[in-house]
């Protein structure tokens, strides 16, 4: 993997980019596009069309051996053994303690093989964890990063425009799947997630020139229906828009999954014992300490990450994610309130650098698509 | 990056057009591209008076919040309520319409940079 001059490194698509005239920036480490032009019409695209992703900054690491799957549910919160070869899972690692370390999509690849995608900022995090809970099973543990480009086609198009790219029969790969193929002639593992609340896939191919080689395909298969590159900042107000949890935000190792709501992800009732477990099982008797709402504001200023949640003027949490949403055009917000706030009644603000700004309590996700 | 040689400049990427003792304040097509869309936009009031170099209103992007600053001292006469009421005007003509408020000078402006020394600046922060 090359070096930027500042240090931080670039994705197998980084030429690419530099010649859509990306507005590139550090992302935990990484040099990623921002935005190509507008990241509202990106974030628009992807709703209404389709939007083009490089998200090879993503942590990819491979567990494989004969006790991968008891060694998964051990050190994951979810129950991997369960998952059937070719499908895939959305699960967490946590600390001993409950708290999240990540948030992770394994892939069941064959029996005794899973590829686990990690956030970039913790996928180093992740794999000493990993490393740490291996003892005593018989698995083979391998940071695959840099051996992967990752690129991601989301939106109502997505799959007509990827359909005569491939080999495989879209048709049949249902959502959160993942199976080898090939895209625009190159190998592939595809797999039908993605982090916009759109259908879509997401694509693992080798660096080099495969990478590119898929991404220009699809970028000329899909500009006659409407697909454009996007970047870091709509895949942000997409999934804010769409409900989806972002570590380093709404994700930390101060919550665990139940603060977040998903506690869902927690398999209590698997059949042998896991990180986390007398903590998780605590917590899910006594009830989150805080849960996550969603917020409108009534005005245009946006309330930020950080900023206070006022409850008839009286602070009840603080906003872990806020921005203006393309789709309802007013700003919206995910925020901590401590568990028990009544959001029944009372007016609810959010200080916006000294200013109450007035805002409507949402049920969660702000969109969803059609299916 | 245009930098229209008519106009002076400030380190907070703001422009000024001075005429008639009246100066026209933007922010540059470099601040347009930084911020990307602009979804808001807050001038001062009609009426406040502004001490150069001190902030007087904020412009909201997607990613974020910059702060304005007044660029010169004086009263302000005239704020335009088309970029408040469409801030996408501000990042597609920052020069024209895209213009954010007036002020009627109490003193000559002084430290505005001129057109090259400004493109220095960018070049140096591009």
């Amino acid at each position: 993997m090359s070096q930027a001059p500042e240090g931080a490194r670039t994705t197998p698509l980084h030429q690419t980019h530099q010649a859509l005239n990306a507005n590139l920036v550090d992302f935990a480490g990484w040099l990623m596009p921002l935005r190509y032009a507008s990241e509202a019409a990106e974030h628009k695209a992807v709703r209404e069309a389709a939007g083009l992703f490089d998200l090879s900054h993503m942590g990819e690491l491979l567990v494989r051996g004969a006790g991968a799957a008891s060694f998964l549910d051990y050190a994951l919160v979810g129950h991997l053994s369960a998952v059937t070869p070719g499908r895939a899972r959305y699960t967490m690692i946590t600390a001993e303690h409950g708290g999240v370390i990540d948030d992770l999509i394994v892939y069941r690849l064959a029996e005794d093989e899973y590829l686990i995608v990690a956030n970039a900022s913790n996928s180093d995090t992740v794999f000493a964890a990993l490393t740490e809970r291996a003892s005593g099973f018989d698995v083979v543990l391998a940071d695959e990063s840099s051996e992967y480009a990752l690129i991601a086609v989301q939106g109502p198009r997505a799959v007509e425009i990827l359909a005569p790219l491939t080999d495989a029969d879209l048709s049949t790969i249902k959502y959160y799947a993942g199976y080898r193929h090939t895209v625009a002639g190159q190998p592939v593992l595809l797999a039908r997630t993605g982090y916009t609340g759109e259908d879509g896939f997401e694509i693992f191919v080798k660096p080099g020139s495969d990478a590119p080689a898929v991404w220009d395909a699809l970028l000329k298969a899909g500009e006659p229906a409407g697909l454009i590159p996007a970047g870091l900042s709509a895949r942000d107000t997409l999934r804010l828009e769409a409900g989806m949890p972002l570590y380093g935000n709404e994700l930390s190792l101060d919550r665990t999954p139940y603060e977040a709501g998903l506690g869902r992800v927690v398999k209590l009732d698997k059949p042998d014992d896991f990180v986390g477990r007398a903590a998780l099982t605590a917590r899910a008797d006594s009830g989150p300490t805080h849960t996550l709402v969603g917020l409108v504001g009534r005005g245009r200023r946006v309330p930020r990450k950080g900023y206070d949640v006022l409850r008839d003027g009286v602070s009840v949490g603080t906003v872990t994610s806020g921005a203006p949403s393309p789709s309802i055009g007013k700003p919206i917000a995910v925020a901590y309130v401590e568990a028990g706030t009544d959001l029944s009644s009372g007016e609810f603000a959010v200080d916006v650098r000294g200013r109450a700004e007035p805002m409507d309590v949402v049920r969660l996700p702000f969109y969803k698509r059609d299916k | 990056m245009s930098v229209p040689a008519e106009l002076g400049y400030t380190n907070e990427h703001e422009w000024v057009s001075v005429k008639e003792g009246v100066a026209t304040v933007g922010i540059t097509a470099f601040a347009a591209e930084a911020l990307g869309d602009i979804v808001y936009v807050e001038p001062p009031e009609v009426g406040s008076t502004l001490e150069a170099g001190t902030t007087c209103g904020e412009v909201e992007s997607h990613k974020s919040v910059s702060e304005l600053y007044a660029p010169v001292n004086g009263e302000v006469v005239e704020v335009n309520q088309a970029a408040v009421d469409e801030p996408e005007l501000i990042g597609s003509d920052p020069y024209s319409q895209g213009w954010l408020f007036k002020v009627e000078l109490s003193e000559e402006p002084v430290d505005l940079l001129t057109p090259e020394q400004y493109t220095q600046l960018t070049e140096g922060e591009g």
